[in-house]
């Protein structure tokens, strides 16, 4: 669907996006992540046309952005960064010019989306007055109301307060359900909470990309398994989960009134069924355990801090 | 794309909109009526002509103002706000936008000079004017109006800051006006610059000869300006 073959952009000498390829088929949501100022947004803006790639092709439904930016903007919806609308027109009005501009004939669309966004209440207010939410989401139904394959949001929850953000990413997951979405943020909890595929992007290059799952997976060091255990001291409890195999390290985690511990284990045995059999074999009691994703959170910094690819 | 209008218009349309519900229209066409007013009755009675030449002597310096007024925001606010991302995703070619922002500025001088017809009245009411030059020189403004407000367009698209947009754009404007002006302190041989002039080419027309050179020059002006907009337009991405 959408095809991003070694697309490089400078800005005077600095190379914001630096020869990124990555391929987008139908019907995914893919968060593009990365820290402030790493490439998203130039990026985004080369997918829509907006700016053109110093070097490199993109092409969008097998149309050459270059050679056929009418028809890519066509399959394309667009909400830029901080939804730039025209301050001074009612909502209404401006979502009869985009349909307009867009060559929209049924003007129920409007009405449609309208439900969709949730903005039926401040159809005939200033887009001035609305707050930051409502001003986004009016955003949001700008770029959906041709009802395009591919919707490209520029950090659609920035701003905005935690329940907005929830609403905001709700419409998101149902139309990507049918649609193609590609969003940017820098908010780790929200690629994981929306997307099915991340691409990490890091000093202008692509630093990861991969499955939500694969990527929450993977990492170095091994899987981490918490274990809550009554009955049972830390002492004797790490001294026995220590002689199992594949287990790395066992520490100590606050347990309060039972014992609580991180065990640590090598990446390719789930050691999870042997201390089930210990534990239930001692006869202490096991309260919990739980396998420990490494969060994205470590996975992010581990690839855009000093990852040498600069 | 065979909807009921071609997005230009409606770009031009939402221009104007944008005009009339904010301040600046009426802010433009106030000090433009002022001005014109007071110059134009100023030795009015004292020549007892009915004639509107003051009037049309003033326009071409009035223009090279007020036109970039005019057309300071029309790409500099989008690009400053940040919707200009949004206008150039739309599946619109970068002339179509620039040709609807061009016709909302053409529209918006010529409801800034259709007061001034009270003028043409009063002399109607008091006397017999020859009307050769009156039409003439309201053909006349609405070229010389599209030739300013096209520059105006193109400076305004090459920055972001308005009053940038408007500096640069009066700069040019009133350099267009001025070529015909001082021909007359210049040697011989370069009196030719005088056919580059905005005022010249308006003192033409204006005098109720219309003349096919003239309306080229205009016209080749506006489409000169409008290509150059697009061009920078484009060479930005």
């Amino acid at each position: 669907m959408i095809r991003a073959e070694s697309i490089t952009k400078s800005y005077g000498t600095v190379r914001a996006v630096d020869s990124v390829s990555f391929n987008i088929s139908m019907g995914n949501i893919t968060g593009l992540l990365g820290p402030n100022g790493a490439g998203k947004t130039t990026t985004l803006r080369m997918l829509t046309g907006y700016l053109k790639p110093d070097s490199g092709t993109i092409t969008v439904g097998g149309y050459n952005i270059e050679e056929n930016p009418i028809e890519v903007k066509k399959l394309l919806g667009y909400l830029p960064e901080s939804a730039p609308l025209y301050g001074d027109m009612l909502v209404y009005d401006y979502l009869n010019f985009v349909a307009d501009m867009r060559g929209i004939e049924e003007r129920k669309r409007i009405d449609e989306m309208g439900e969709l966004c949730g903005i039926r209440e401040v159809m005939h207010m200033n887009i001035n007055e609305l707050s930051k939410g409502y001003r986004q989401r009016v955003g949001l139904a700008q770029s959906m109301l041709h009802d395009p394959e591919i919707l490209v949001l520029d950090e659609p929850t920035s701003g905005l307060d935690p329940n907005q953000i929830i609403e905001i990413r709700n419409i998101i997951r149902e139309i990507g359900k049918k649609k193609t979405i590609i969003l940017s943020t820098h908010i780790l909890s929200e690629v994981e909470a929306t997307c099915d595929r991340i691409i990490i992007i890091s000093r202008g290059s692509i630093a990861a990309d991969d499955r939500t799952e694969n990527i929450q997976l993977s990492g170095k060091s091994g899987h981490i398994i918490s274990i809550l255990v009554g009955e049972a001291g830390f002492g004797e409890l790490s001294g026995e989960i220590g002689k199992l195999p594949g287990v790395i390290s066992v520490s100590e985690s606050p347990g309060g009134a039972l014992t609580g511990a991180m065990v640590t284990c090598g990446a390719h045995i789930d050691v999870r069924p042997e201390i089930f059999r210990l534990v239930s074999g001692k006869n202490w009691v096991l309260y919990e355990m739980k396998q420990e994703q490494k969060s994205l959170e470590k996975i992010f910094r581990d690839l855009t801090i000093g990852g040498g690819n600069a | 794309m065979r909807n009921s209008q071609s997005p230009a218009f409606s770009i031009a349309r939402r221009e104007l909109k944008a005009y009339f519900t904010g301040p600046i229209a009426y802010i433009v066409i106030t000090i433009f009526l002022i001005i014109t007013g007071v110059l134009f009755f100023n030795n009015f009675f004292l020549f007892n002509q009915a004639e509107m030449r003051n009037l049309f002597q003033l326009l071409p310096f009035m223009f090279t103002f007020a036109a970039p007024a005019v057309t300071m925001r029309l790409f500099s606010e989008e690009r400053y706000s940040g919707s200009f991302e949004i206008l150039m995703t739309f599946p619109v070619s970068t002339l179509q936008v620039v040709i609807g922002k061009f016709i909302a500025a053409m529209v918006f001088l010529m409801v800034m000079i259709t007061p001034t017809l009270v003028y043409l009245f009063t002399i109607l009411l008091v006397g017999r004017p020859d009307m050769g030059p009156i039409i003439g020189g309201y053909a006349g403004a609405i070229l010389l109006g599209g030739a300013s407000a096209s520059v105006g367009l193109l400076t305004s698209a090459a920055s972001k800051n308005q009053i940038v947009a408007l500096m640069t754009g009066f700069a040019l404007n009133f350099f267009l006006w001025l070529l015909g002006k001082i021909v007359i302190y210049l040697p011989d041989r370069l009196a030719f610059l005088q056919y580059l002039s905005t005022d010249f080419h308006f003192r033409n027309i204006s005098r109720g000869v219309i003349d096919l050179r003239d309306i080229i020059y205009f016209l080749s002006i506006i489409a000169l300006s409008i290509l150059v907009t697009v061009k920078i337009i484009d060479e930005r991405r």
